[in-house]
């Protein structure tokens, strides 16, 4: 951590770094949610962030392609620094895909258009392609019957699978999950885990936000844990879980793990 | 009722006059509007500030005010059109404050979740107004918009206060030959309830049309 690294250049170090926060102060006004973190994350490792609500989990989440701006540090994606709002930004968006709790489909839109629509007017791919890939997609997830629904026809499970498969339509280069399935009737909660599993296997930078420690448990390469805006604890899964060293987190753990 | 098959030819034509500026400057505020909307709610200051003035001038004067001003006061500025089109024109801008307004109570039904989900896959501003934002606030503004079309519609009938030669124009006239103003401003008031009916019923089938499947 204590490498100054510019952003723009990859240092010879941090050579597979797919993101990297340093220093990121973040306020809501008076409030301080992000205080100090510095994070980097690389290529092909899945990092779980848990906490409590409130811990600024979600909001670094965010900060990562730029929904929330920070106060000051940077934050750099595969070696880029986060431009200003702008076409750029717009391109370094596309590179990222972000899954929401509310799953934020276009309602207006088929599942299949939902999943192409980025694609076409993003990437410039025709729409023949971009319809094959996306049924392809549609299947991996599961719900390529579906194609031609509206997503309000849709169950809250299969919604958010067809969010993780628009994102994935843009071939990313890392993966946010906003709280996944916390908007989920518990029965719909595993279809979504399922998914989110078999991507990381696959080798897929991800970052989830979630409560799910289960999910944590079995894909994580590493957990970190947040409270107060504070990266308090980071470590791999197994040792999080079985012996986390500060007081918080281990209070943290006693109140959800019972459940 | 001989005074209607008497004097028919004229009250088709004065009735075609009205429908003519409706449609007309109907579908120019549609536009205007949407305009107007877009301007409204862009990021950038100027324009939304313009939007803003425009939306409280056009709200907040008479339009027979602005149908006078623009009839007696452009000429003296040098501007000169005839009278039909004076009056399409300032319908259009006075009725596209109505129609912003409409769009954007629509915009507001957009939830931000999908602006923030398109601003995610890397959408341009214009990108994500276009693909997700006015589709859906245009869908919500239907019924709205058809209000604002039937006002315009009877709107219509202040044109005749400047000379134009419309529908409430036309009944006035033979009322001032026949004398029978019950029975002839009924008929004209039965004549504006059916346009009215028609642009009503006419936005319902839109809306339901397309609506968004639940």
């Amino acid at each position: 951590m204590a490498s100054s690294s510019t952003g723009t250049s990859t240092p010879a170090g941090t050579a597979t770094a797919m993101v990297q926060l340093t220093d990121v102060q973040k306020h809501f006004g008076s409030h301080h949610v992000l205080k100090d973190v510095s994070l980097t994350i690389a290529a092909r490792e899945v990092v779980v962030v848990v906490g409590p609500s409130g811990s600024g989990k979600s909001t670094l989440c965010r900060c990562i392609n730029r929904l929330e701006t920070i106060t000051s540090g940077t934050i750099a994606v595969d070696g880029v620094d986060l431009p200003a709002e702008g076409r750029a930004l717009a391109k370094l968006r596309a590179e990222v895909g972000m899954v929401f709790q509310s799953f934020n489909l276009f309602a207006h839109r088929t599942i299949l258009d939902n999943v192409t629509l980025a694609p076409i007017t993003v990437l410039g791919r025709s729409r023949k392609d971009a319809r094959a890939e996306g049924l392809a997609l549609l299947e991996r997830v599961g719900i390529a019957d579906k194609a031609d629904h509206f997503p309000a026809q849709l169950s809250g499970g299969q919604q958010q699978r067809a969010a993780i498969a628009r994102a994935l339509a843009m071939k990313p280069k890392v993966m946010l999950f906003d709280e996944p399935t916390s908007a989920l009737d518990p029965e719909m909660v595993s279809e979504v885990l399922d998914v989110m599993t078999s991507l990381a296997g696959d080798g897929m930078t991800m970052v989830v936000v979630t409560h799910e420690m289960g999910f944590a448990r079995r894909a994580a390469d590493r957990v970190i844990f947040m409270d107060d805006g504070r990266i308090v604890e980071e470590d791999t899964p197994a040792d999080f879980f079985d012996h986390a060293s500060s007081p918080r987190a281990q209070a943290f753990l006693s109140k959800i793990l019972p459940h | 009722m001989n005074i209607f098959v008497d004097s028919a030819g004229p009250l088709l034509e004065a009735l075609g006059t009205t429908v003519m500026m409706a449609v007309i400057a109907g579908v120019a505020a549609i536009v205007l509007g949407t305009v107007v909307t877009a301007a409204r709610i862009s990021p950038i200051p100027v324009l939304r500030g313009l939007a803003f003035a425009y939306v409280q001038f056009f709200v907040n004067v008479p339009l027979l005010v602005l149908l006078i001003l623009a009839v007696f006061a452009l000429p003296d500025a040098g501007l000169l059109l005839p009278l039909t089109p004076t009056a399409i024109i300032v319908l259009a801008l006075y009725e596209a404050a109505y129609v912003a307004e409409a769009i954007r109570s629509g915009v507001n039904t957009v939830g931000t979740g999908q602006i923030e989900a398109s601003r995610a896959l890397g959408f341009t501003l214009v990108q994500s107004l276009r693909l997700v934002v006015v589709p859906q606030a245009l869908r919500a503004a239907v019924q709205p918009i058809g209000n604002v079309m039937i006002a315009l519609t009877m709107n219509t009938a202040l044109a005749a206060a400047v000379g134009v030669v419309e529908l409430t124009s036309e009944a006035n006239k033979l009322n001032l030959v026949e004398a029978q103003p019950i029975l002839i401003f009924t008929v004209a008031g039965l004549i504006y309830m059916a346009l009215a009916l028609v642009i009503g019923l006419g936005a319902g089938r839109i809306e339901k049309r397309v609506a968004i499947k639940r």
